[in-house]
């Protein structure tokens, strides 16, 4: 299909998209990369007067560390993410997880920032965002504010974000050497929608016992889903590859039916995917242990 | 009703200056407004693959950039790729190959296909696979084109390995 008819702008500087938003109201879209914006345009899913293109705000690009904090500009694309040594040393999973995101094609425009912004929970990044403690920077005509990730995700497709703000940035803070993360997602094509999907993240102790973890769905619910029965039993239960399948079982949320799997099947797929990435953060822990008998 | 623009970008390294609807996405404009028509429109909203074409050098979904979207960027299609001689491995590997039948597929398939060659040089099948996923072909079932695209980065490790004969 072809998308209804809406005027274009591309503003110079973030000032002008104030106005614009503060003109336009609901009426007007931003668009930044463009990957879902332009499907559901073309779908007339949506039909915006006016296209508020934020590519030429250059001040929104950029990957940079600062203190303890990566910080991605929201004009980053899913593969700068994907090729930057910065994310791989600094905040490793991101880099993981670039591949899962769509496909090379849409991962050359579509952006962090705009991913943030949709919402959308069976996306990668928001679920990322929420198990690395994250931050969304925004900003409007009032001034910059910093949201937590936990506190920006609100509903289906609904955010944090008022209406004239504009997201600048999002950080998270830098891997240290105790931290650990594991990244899993159940597709039917690779770089679809997942089906169900989960990132783990938290420190190992030497008891086995995960310090702040989290556990974090994709595709379950409204927004990403932490299991917090689980993030409990792995502080306070020692992880091995034997016990994840206990741990896994004991997974308690309740996802909803898609159009091609039940409440049921999600949950179980939850469950498949959960183990396997316990199994892998239980075996990341025996290997550190054996990489630090050979330093000693 | 909305204004129509003008835009200047490069297509296929020829200057082009055009009026174009905003709504007007980016392989409608070439297609339509331009007359080239090797990549294909299939499903409008990012799935199917048969409407990549290059932008600024990085291939990208033509059904999901709008037109007005291209201004000041350079835009390379089949035509352009293939005049160059950019394909001609990739083309030869997949005429050998048959790994085409209709050819609906294909424009997208080898720009997807020569943007892997360049970030992976060592990709397995799986790779290739896993790489190849947002192009859609309804003919092969894809074991001809990965077979294609294998060959092309064996003869390309052969060579870059092979000794250099001294002078």
């Amino acid at each position: 299909m072809k998308a209804a008819a809406f005027d274009y702008v591309r503003p110079r500087d973030i000032a002008q998209v104030f106005a614009l938003l503060e003109e336009y109201g609901d009426e007007a879209r931003i668009i930044a990369g463009g990957q879902t914006l332009l499907a559901t345009l073309n779908m007339r899913l949506s039909e915006p007067q006016l296209l508020i293109d934020i590519g030429a705000l250059n001040e929104l690009r950029g990957i940079s560390v600062s203190g303890d904090r990566l910080r991605i500009g929201a004009l980053v694309t899913h593969a700068q993410i994907e090729d930057s040594d910065l994310v791989r040393r600094h905040a490793p999973l991101l880099s993981e997880v670039a591949p899962h995101v769509a496909h090379r094609a849409i991962r050359n425009l579509g952006t962090f920032g705009g991913s943030i912004a949709f919402a959308d929970p069976a996306a990668e990044w928001p679920a990322c965002l929420v198990a690395l403690r994250g931050w969304v920077i925004v900003s409007g005509a009032d001034g910059e504010r910093r949201i937590q990730a936990d506190d920006f995700f609100l509903d289906l497709y609904t955010t944090a974000l008022q209406p004239g703000e504009v997201i600048l940035a999002c950080e998270v803070p830098v891997e240290t050497a105790a931290s650990n993360h594991q990244f899993d997602e159940l597709v039917r094509r690779h770089g679809d929608y997942a089906i169900v999907g989960a990132a783990v993240t938290g420190s190992m102790a030497a008891t086995g016992l995960i310090e702040n973890p989290r556990v974090v769905f994709l595709g379950t619910g409204n927004v990403p889903e932490r299991a917090r029965a689980v993030e409990t039993l792995l502080e306070t239960t020692a992880l091995t590859v034997d016990t994840a399948a206990e741990f896994a079982d004991a997974l308690d949320i309740e996802p909803a039916a898609d159009l091609y799997h039940s409440a049921q099947t999600k949950l179980h797929l939850s469950r498949v995917v959960l183990k396997r990435l316990l199994c892998k953060f239980a075996e990341a822990r025996i290997e550190g242990r054996h990489e630090g008998d050979k330093h000693d | 009703m909305t204004e129509r623009m003008t835009i200047r970008l490069e297509v296929n390294g020829r200057a082009v200056s055009c009026e174009v609807e905003p709504r007007t996405h980016l392989i409608d404009f070439l297609r339509d407004s331009l007359q080239i028509k090797g990549a294909r429109v299939g499903c409008e909203h990012g799935v199917c693959g048969a409407c990549t074409v290059r932008l600024d050098g990085r291939m990208v979904r033509g059904c999901l950039v709008l037109a007005v979207q291209a201004q000041n960027a350079r835009v390379e299609t089949i035509e352009g790729a293939s005049d160059r001689g950019d394909l001609a491995e990739l083309q030869a590997a997949f005429h050998a190959r048959n790994a085409l039948q209709c050819g609906f597929c294909t424009a997208g398939m080898l720009i997807a296909a020569a943007e892997l060659i360049e970030q992976k040089p060592h990709a397995s099948r799986d790779e290739i696979r896993k790489f190849m996923s947002g192009n859609y072909c309804r003919c092969t079932g894809y074991q001809a084109i990965v077979d294609a695209i294998e060959d092309v980065l064996e003869a390309r490790l052969q060579r870059t390995s092979a000794p250099v004969a001294s002078c």
